[in-house]
C-alpha cells in the first residue's frame, strides 16, 4: 500500500495519530472475538460453576440441532424474500424515475427518507398496520377470506419481517440503481430508439444487462443487511417466533446467550457468523475489483 | 427521454405515486394513530384520519412517557439518543481521520499491520459478537454510562479508508509547499487538510448520525438503568411490557419522535446524504 512520495519525518507522531483507533479496535474487536472463539471451545455447567474443554463439540452440536439448521433455513429465506423484493420494487421506480426530467428530484426525495428509519422501528410500524386485533391489513385480508394471524402463523410472521425488512431498504437500492442508470451513455439508448425498439426493449436488453455490477454489488449488501442488521426487526416484533419461525441467526446468537445463557453455543454461533460475514466481504471486494474493468 | 409518448408518461407516473404511497403508508398510519384517543383502538378498526387528541399524545410521551411499562419520558429518551449519535458520530470522525492521516503522510514500522488490525474491525459488526463484547464492557465497568453507549462503536474501518483515499487524491505540491514554508505535521494537518476534506467529513457525518442514532442492539444490552434508555430502543420496551394492550396512540407518538430526527437529517441534507452513502460503499 503507498503513501505520499514525499511523507514527514516522525518517530512517535504517528503512533500516537494511530493509538486511539488501534486501542479501541484492540479491546472491542479483537479481544471480544477471540474470546468467542475461545468460549467456542468450552461449555458451561448449568449453574455457571465449571467449565470444561470440550474442543469442536459445541459445532458439532448446532450441526446436528435441528432448531439451529431451522434457524439456518429461516436466515435463507428472509435474506432472499428481503432481497428479491426490496431491489425489484427499488428497480421498478428507479427506472421510472429516470425516465422523468422535472419530477426527478422530488420522487427521489419522496423516496429515499426510509433509510433514516431505524430497522426496529421499521418493525414496530409494519407491526402496527398487520396487528391483528386492530391493524388495517388484517382487516382488509378479513373481506377476502384469509385470516392473518402472525402470532399464530409462521408464514404470515416471516411475510411480515420479510416485508419490514425491504421496505426500508428500497430507498437504499433505489438510489444506486438511479446512480447506474444515470451513468449509461444516453446515446446508446437512442441509437437504439432510432432502430425502433420500444422502451420495454431497450430496458432489458441495454439497461439492465449493464446493470449488471450494480445489480451483483445490491445483491451481496442486501444479503448482510438482511443477515446481520435486521436484529431490531425482529426483535421488537416477532421475537423469532412463532415457534421458531422467524429465529434468524443473529437472532439466535442472542437469545441462546442473553436469555438461555448457553455460553459455548452461543459463542460458536458468533464464530460461524463470522466466518459468514468474512466470506461475504472478499466476495464484495472481489466483486468491487472487478466492477472497475467494466 | 428519447422520444415523447404521452401515455407512457401517465403509465410512469402512476407507477411512481403508487410507490411512494406504499412507501409513506405506515408512516401515514403511524402520524394519525398518534392523533387520536386511546378509545379509538378499542372499536377494532383504525381509522384513516386524524384525529383531535394530537397535542395531548405527544404532550404526554414527552412529558411523562408510559412510565408503567418502564419507559421514562421520551424527552429524556431523545436527548441520550442525540448524546449517544453525536459522541458515536464526532468520536468516529475524529478517529479515523487521524489515522488515516497517520497511515497516508508518514513511514513507520509496522504500517502494515495496524492498517490490518482496522481493516478486521469491517469484519465484526457488533451483532456478530454479541456476548463477548458485553462481557467486556461489564468488565471495563462501562454498562449503564454514555461512554458504554458510543466508546465501543465508534472504531470505523469505513471511515478511514475513504479518509485514506481522500488524502491519496490531494495534490503532492500542497505538502510540498507547506514543508518548504516549515510547517509540521499538525499544523499541515490543521491548516490544509481539514479545510479540504470538509465536504467528505460532512457527507460521513450525516451518515455516521443516522448509524448512531439507529442503534438498537448495544442499547438494549448495555443500558439497565432507564436514565440511559435511548428512544429506538424505548419504544420495543412499550410495545412488549404494557402487556396485551400496547397504548397505541402513545407507542406512535413515541415512533413518529424517534423517526423524525434522522428523517429530518436526510430530507434537509440530501445531497451530503447521497454523497455519504453511494462513496462509503466503494
Amino acid at each position: 500500500m503507498q503513501t505520499k512520495r514525499m511523507t514527514f519525518p516522525g518517530r512517535f507522531l504517528p503512533y500516537a495519530l494511530l493509538a486511539p483507533q488501534v486501542i479501541i479496535t484492540l479491546i472491542f474487536f479483537i479481544w471480544p472475538a477471540g474470546k468467542a472463539m475461545y468460549q467456542s471451545l468450552l461449555r458451561e455447567d448449568a449453574f455457571g460453576l465449571r467449565t470444561t474443554f470440550v474442543g469442536l463439540e459445541n459445532f458439532a452440536r448446532l450441526f446436528r440441532d435441528g432448531d439451529y439448521l431451522n434457524s439456518l433455513s429461516v436466515t435463507a429465506v428472509f435474506a432472499v424474500g428481503t432481497t428479491l423484493i426490496s431491489m425489484s420494487v427499488a428497480l421498478l421506480l428507479a427506472s421510472t424515475v429516470n425516465r422523468m426530467i422535472r419530477s426527478r428530484s422530488t420522487y427521489t426525495t419522496l423516496l429515499v427518507w426510509p433509510y433514516a428509519i431505524a430497522p426496529a422501528i421499521a418493525g414496530v410500524l409494519w407491526w402496527f398496520i398487520f396487528n391483528p386485533s386492530i391493524g388495517i391489513v388484517p382487516y382488509l385480508l378479513d373481506m377476502v377470506g384469509y385470516n392473518w394471524n402472525h402470532r399464530t402463523s409462521g408464514n404470515d410472521a416471516m411475510l411480515l419481517v420479510v416485508l419490514a425488512a425491504a421496505w426500508k431498504q428500497i430507498s437504499y437500492n433505489f438510489l444506486f440503481f438511479l446512480a447506474g442508470m444515470q451513468s449509461i451513455p444516453q446515446s446508446l439508448i437512442e441509437a437504439a430508439a432510432i432502430d425502433g425498439a420500444s422502451p420495454m426493449k431497450r430496458f432489458w436488453t441495454i439497461v439492465f444487462p449493464l446493470l449488471t455490477p450494480t445489480t451483483f454489488f445490491l445483491m451481496v449488501v442486501n444479503v448482510v443487511y438482511a443477515m446481520f442488521d435486521t436484529f431490531g426487526i425482529i426483535h421488537a416484533t416477532t421475537q423469532g417466533g412463532p415457534s421458531q419461525a422467524t429465529n434468524t441467526l443473529v437472532y439466535k446468537v442472542y437469545a441462546d446467550g442473553f436469555i438461555g445463557l448457553n455460553l459455548g453455543s452461543s459463542a460458536a454461533q458468533s464464530v460461524i457468523l463470522m466466518v459468514i460475514v468474512i466470506l461475504l466481504t472478499v466476495v464484495q471486494f472481489r466483486f468491487i475489483e472487478r466492477r472497475v474493468n467494466y | 427521454m428519447v422520444e415523447n409518448r404521452p401515455w407512457a408518461n401517465v403509465f410512469a407516473h402512476t407507477i411512481l405515486i403508487i410507490g411512494v404511497a406504499l412507501v409513506v403508508f405506515p408512516v401515514y398510519i403511524a402520524i394519525v394513530a398518534s392523533t387520536h384517543g386511546p378509545g379509538e383502538f378499542l372499536r377494532g378498526t383504525l381509522p384513516l384520519l386524524p384525529g383531535p387528541h394530537a397535542i395531548d399524545n405527544y404532550k404526554a410521551m414527552w412529558n411523562t412517557g408510559l412510565s408503567r411499562a418502564g419507559a421514562p419520558p421520551a424527552g429524556q429518551m431523545l436527548w441520550n439518543s442525540f448524546v449517544m449519535a453525536m459522541a458515536i458520530t464526532i468520536g468516529k470522525l475524529s478517529i479515523s481521520l487521524l489515522s488515516a492521516f497517520a497511515i497516508v503522510y508518514f513511514r513507520f514500522r509496522f504500517r502494515m499491520f495496524f492498517f490490518w488490525i482496522i481493516f478486521i474491525t469491517l469484519m465484526l459488526p457488533v451483532e456478530v459478537r454479541i456476548i463477548p463484547t458485553f462481557q467486556v464492557v461489564a468488565d471495563l465497568k462501562m454498562l449503564n454510562s454514555f461512554a458504554g453507549l458510543s466508546i465501543p462503536l465508534i472504531a470505523s474501518a469505513t471511515a478511514t479508508f475513504l479518509f485514506r483515499q481522500f488524502f491519496m487524491t490531494v495534490p503532492e505540491e500542497m505538502l510540498e509547499a507547506a514543508r518548504v514554508d516549515g510547517a509540521g505535521p499538525l499544523k499541515f494537518f490543521k491548516d490544509i487538510l481539514m479545510p479540504l476534506s470538509i465536504t467528505n467529513i460532512a457527507a460521513l457525518f450525516v451518515i455516521m448520525f443516522i448509524y448512531g442514532w439507529n442503534q438498537y442492539l448495544w442499547p438494549l444490552l448495555i443500558t439497565t438503568d432507564p436514565d440511559y434508555y435511548t428512544i429506538v430502543m424505548g419504544i420495543q420496551r412499550m410495545t412488549t411490557a404494557a402487556d396485551g394492550d400496547p397504548q397505541w396512540h402513545l407507542v406512535m407518538a413515541a415512533v413518529v419522535m424517534a423517526a423524525l430526527p434522522p428523517v429530518l437529517v436526510v430530507l434537509f441534507m440530501q445531497r451530503l446524504f447521497v454523497k455519504g452513502l453511494t462513496e462509503t460503499e466503494k
